[in-house]
């Protein structure tokens, strides 16, 4: 390989397209769902386990402010990543693959995605 | 060049085509508990264990049980071979992420049909 081609690795002139930022988020959210996994079962365990442990995870997500604000932060994690998943399989087979109609689509995820995260919030407040 | 040896189908296509099935697998398991809490309000415990106590419920909660633990296996995978270099530290991270998705469907299977 040719030493002398340009490099550039000055990271803050180089410009993050939204496809490439959906790509980057639905990877961050991937992991941190993993990461939340944790609280998914915790909470899915207790509710199922006895009346008891099903107030308990209704009085946390109603009344917790730190428990929803988890369960917001998963949900809306949980959201970003399904409607970046639907693109990515969506352009897998072969649509929004031009430089425009993929820049819509970014814009479409992350607008809906930005909605949903509301929507998660009103509903848990 | 990544080899691979350690992935979930010791193929590319077939983990490519893994993490497909099981995102699908687990979106519409998402979609329908999204619809069923929006559709119950004020959720008492009998509906829930209810919902849960059914067959078909069962079958589905357990097909995205173990769709979550390729497609986590999987998914993890690829982001542990692209950012983890050093081979003992790769393979540390794997081992970990195959014990959790382990602990998680043991964890699931009893508490789906054990209660
Ligand atoms: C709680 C459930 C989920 C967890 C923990 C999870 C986790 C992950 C992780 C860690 C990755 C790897 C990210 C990467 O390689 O960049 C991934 C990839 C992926 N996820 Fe999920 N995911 C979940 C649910 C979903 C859902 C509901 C969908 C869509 C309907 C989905 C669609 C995808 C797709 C298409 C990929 C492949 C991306 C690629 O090949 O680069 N996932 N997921």
């Amino acid at each position: 390989m040719s030493k002398k081609r340009p490099v550039n690795l000055d990271l803050t002139t180089i410009q993050l397209p939204l496809p490439a930022l959906t790509s980057i988020l639905h990877r961050v959210t991937g992991v941190m769902l993993f990461v939340g996994l944790i609280f998914f079962f915790y909470v899915f365990d207790l509710s199922l386990a006895n009346e008891a442990g099903f107030n308990t995870v209704k009085s946390l997500l109603t009344q917790h402010f730190g428990a929803k604000f988890i369960a917001w932060g998963l949900l809306t994690a949980l959201s970003f990543h399904l409607l970046a998943g639907v693109k990515h399989l969506i352009m897998d087979f072969g649509y929004a693959e031009t430089l425009k109609s993929a820049n819509l689509a970014a814009k479409v995820v992350l607008s809906s995605c930005v909605i949903l995260s509301i929507l998660v919030g009103v509903w848990l407040w | 060049m990544v080899t691979s040896i350690t992935s979930f189908g010791r193929s590319g296509l077939y983990d490519w085509l893994v993490q497909r099935i099981t995102a699908l697998v687990l979106g519409c398991y998402t979609v329908f508990l999204v619809v069923f809490f929006l559709s119950n309000p004020g959720l008492n415990f009998q509906d829930w264990t209810s919902l849960h106590a059914q067959l078909p419920v069962r079958i589905f909660s357990l097909m995205a049980l173990f769709s979550l633990g390729a497609h986590c296996w999987i998914g993890l995978w690829s982001v542990s071979t692209d950012y983890i270099k050093p081979f003992g530290y790769r393979f540390l991270f794997q081992v970990v992420v195959g014990a959790a998705m382990f602990i998680y469907i043991v964890w699931g299977i009893q508490l789906l049909w054990g209660f």
